[in-house]
């Protein structure tokens, strides 16, 4: 095990958690990047947007202060100087990607974030069910893209 | 002041994805690979925020309500139903394909590629398709 790597996590994800206890704290709102981004993007509600709009400034600009910061802080795979990693596949890949991620975020109300971080956090019966079910998707997906097919992803 | 502490949850947020190495989608499918050379590092990412938020919640909702806003809003239903558990399903699938959830699209754009702008805009129309598709009443 990459002992370096795991302890990037740790401390990365503890920053996470400070995230969404802040954002509870001080607007008393669950910090689900896709609930947050999404109602952004599709609605605007009038007077609800502008902290919307600050969150995402937010997040875009911590992972380019980390970079100008200098190297080491990032935990890319085989490029420490690095802090954003490559994509694993082409633009059409990431179309379907892309386009599975929205949907089912939005009809399944959350991702990693809103259903994992927070909804974990909170004992939330639905997220438990929300996040076992596409952590469960997800790895039979990447042992029938990796394994079964082979290349790809 | 309510935009200012958004951005600083966005920031840590952003410090937090960049740190652990969730914007690079190979450490994420390293965790999802069980079968391959499998990656620990997202267990350890999840597992401190949801630990950190788990205690800091328990400190923040013994105020009566939020510092700088009216009241909590927390999700009250607690029913499991199809719409949440076939998007979560549908989730995983391009959550697998890609490497990337949300928050790390979002954030990988202090780094942008031709494919991830393409994550980016079909991940948008299909936020718009699921909320065409949602059950409401309409005006």
């Amino acid at each position: 095990m990459d002992i370096t790597a795991s302890l990037h996590g740790l401390i990365g994800g503890i920053l996470i958690g400070l995230s969404a206890t802040w954002l509870m704290l001080t607007l008393g709102r669950i910090a689900g990047v896709s609930g947050i981004i999404g109602t952004l993007v599709t609605r605007q509600p009038r007077g609800d947007s502008a902290w919307r709009l600050a969150f995402l400034l937010g997040l875009v600009s911590g992972p380019l202060a980390l970079a100008l910061a200098g190297g080491g802080l990032g935990n890319v795979v085989g490029r420490p100087e690095a802090v954003i990693g490559e994509p694993a596949g082409g633009v059409a890949l990431m179309l379907v990607a892309g386009l599975l991620v929205g949907v089912g975020t939005g009809i399944g109300s959350g991702c990693t974030s809103g259903h994992g971080v927070c909804g974990l956090a909170r004992l939330s019966p639905r997220s438990m069910v929300a996040t076992l079910t596409f952590l469960a998707a997800a790895i039979i997906t990447v042992f029938v893209v990796r394994h079964l097919i082979g290349g790809g992803a | 002041m309510r935009t200012l502490m958004a951005y600083v949850a966005g920031l840590l947020f952003g410090l937090g994805l960049a740190v652990s190495g969730m914007t690079d989608p190979a450490r994420v499918l390293g965790f999802l690979d069980l079968a391959g050379a499998w990656d620990p590092t997202l267990m350890f990412v999840l597992g401190g925020a949801v630990v950190t938020n788990f205690v800091g919640y328990r400190l923040a909702l013994r105020r009566p309500n939020p510092l700088f806003a009216g009241a909590f809003q927390l999700p009250t239903r607690r029913d499991l139903d199809g719409r949440l558990i076939g998007g979560a399903a549908l989730f995983g699938v391009g959550w697998g394909l890609s490497g990337y959830c949300p928050g790390p699209a979002l954030a990988s754009l202090a780094g942008p590629t031709a494919p991830l702008a393409a994550m980016l805009a079909a991940m948008i129309a299909g936020w718009f398709l699921a909320w065409f598709l949602a059950p409401r009443p309409r005006p």
